[in-house]
């Protein structure tokens, strides 16, 4: 079937690297673009908030970080999901590629969330939903990680933590909703205000560009990071020798 | 079985009932090392009165965490050898080329393991309520969510031992795995032990409960039979 070639050449390691190789560039310089103009436009231009002030401008990497914090999840899971029912083994490597960005994001989201707790709510740390769903993101990350490196034999190592990725996909809206549900039983209103006034377009836009920065960014990653995972299990194979050559040439 | 032809029932359901009359019947030899993990829960909920306050009233309050954390901690503790001796001796093997379903046996396992382990802890329940001032009237919903939340741990503890099955460092790895997915259990549980305590309706966290145990042991099962298949490549 014609329509399911692109598919299958996803499963030759020489094809992917290529390809990333091509793309990861393009995803690079997109990345710094749209960083350096969002930053600018959500450091500089926009206008402090009229009850944060500019405490609030931290929402220009908190948020693209929880949102890539997710999707890395996601992606993870949905590679794993290939690799384990189409024996893909790039899907593994590009599995094992994507788990620590999205453990470092859900770090830097952590991290910035506190940062601003600090000046808003008086405290480091709230046992607020979103931060607690969010930290139990990144033990599922850690333990997905350390499962991986807890197994010497490579292919097992991928099989058994995409099995873990699968079983914490289902989990994680479980997680998530149960947290909530916990929260609102336990504190009365959220710190955050529900009816907040809706952004106007010099903060809204910076904060669009931010989130397509790091979505741009996370791709630059994830293609080298894939690069590098495929060198890893294919020093041996013939057609990268052939192709360092041709590179040294 | 059959007493005139001497045939052996065969099938899936027999073959489950085999698994978990044999783990149970091995777990009754070593009546000693059943009890351990029950030992374990009464020594974690005596260490909270003593590094807290020995206050009733304040026991009361903080009575559901201290059990729910004594009964997270207690089952993870038998949960490492669930596969593992089976591995070893070839058993896990048979289990693959006897052609039933895998997920069959594990499921079968897990219900074992969760009789000699999680049922005590049930049973313990009382006495660690009763040393911290718990109402005698909570003790019912109390026993039906533990045991419902320790089935369910069972569940995502097999899964987890089958992931970790020949790795390094197994059981602190297990722990890692398991305890982010115990949260959701965690919560309703203590939720519905407070809620019983106050003399509260419970309906809601038992069902939420439930609920969660019935998916646990409807997916687990398949996520531990691949992860056994992986181990034995």
């Amino acid at each position: 079937m014609a329509t399911w070639t692109w598919f299958h050449k996803l499963g030759s390691p020489p094809h992917v690297y290529r390809i990333a190789g091509r793309f990861a560039p393009w995803f690079g310089w997109g990345a710094l673009l749209c960083i350096v103009y969002g930053l600018f436009g959500g450091l500089v231009l926009a206008p402090p908030d009229y009850q944060q002030k500019d405490a609030f401008r931290i929402v220009y990497v908190h948020a693209p970080a929880a949102w890539l914090s997710l999707s890395c999840y996601t992606m993870m899971a949905v590679a794993a999901f290939v690799g384990l029912v189409w024996r893909m083994k790039i899907a593994h490597a590009a599995a094992a590629a994507i788990a620590p960005v999205g453990a470092s994001f859900a770090f830097v989201c952590l991290a910035t969330g506190s940062l601003w707790g600090r000046p808003m709510w008086g405290t480091w740390w709230e046992w607020d939903a979103r931060l607690t769903s969010q930290l139990i993101l990144l033990f599922l990350y850690l333990g997905y990680m350390a499962l991986r490196s807890a197994h010497d034999d490579l292919q097992r190592a991928d099989r058994s933590s995409a099995v873990l990725a699968i079983v914490g996909v289902v989990n994680v809206p479980i997680i998530h909703y149960s947290v909530y549900w916990w929260n609102s039983l336990h504190q009365g209103a959220t710190v955050m205000k529900a009816d907040r006034p809706s952004m106007p377009s010099e903060m809204l836009v910076p904060l669009l560009v931010m989130f397509l920065g790091f979505t741009l960014f996370q791709l630059w990653v994830l293609c080298t990071r894939l690069r590098a995972e495929i060198l890893d299990r294919e020093r041996n194979a013939r057609w990268l020798q052939e192709q360092i050559r041709e590179g040294a040439r | 079985m059959n007493a005139g032809g001497g045939t052996v029932p065969t099938g899936m359901f027999a073959a489950a009932a085999a698994t978990f009359r044999r783990d149970v019947v091995l777990a009754f030899r070593r009546p000693g090392q059943m009890l351990q993990p029950v030992v374990f829960f009464l020594i974690v909920t005596t260490l909270f009165p003593l590094s807290l306050s020995p206050q009733l009233s304040q026991l009361r309050d903080i009575s559901p965490g201290i059990m729910w954390v004594g009964a997270l901690l207690s089952s993870l503790l038998a949960l490492e050898s669930l596969f593992r001796a089976d591995l070893e001796d070839g058993t896990l093997e048979q289990w693959v080329i006897s052609g039933q379903p895998l997920a069959v046996q594990v499921l079968a396992r897990i219900l074992a393991h969760w009789t000699v382990s999680g049922l005590p802890l049930v049973a313990a329940a009382p006495l660690v309520g009763a040393s911290l001032a718990v109402p005698g009237t909570a003790f019912g919903t109390i026993m039906l969510l533990l045991g419902l939340g320790t089935l369910c741990l069972s569940g995502l503890g097999a899964a987890g031992a089958a992931l970790t099955l020949g790795s390094r460092r197994a059981s602190v790895l297990l722990s890692l795995l398991v305890l982010p997915l115990a949260m959701p259990i965690l919560i309703f549980g203590a939720r519905g032990v407070d809620l019983a305590i106050l003399g509260e309706p419970t309906r809601g966290p038992v069902l939420l409960l439930s609920a969660l145990t019935i998916l646990t042991l409807s997916l687990t099962p398949w996520a531990a039979a691949s992860a056994v298949r992986i181990s034995l490549e």
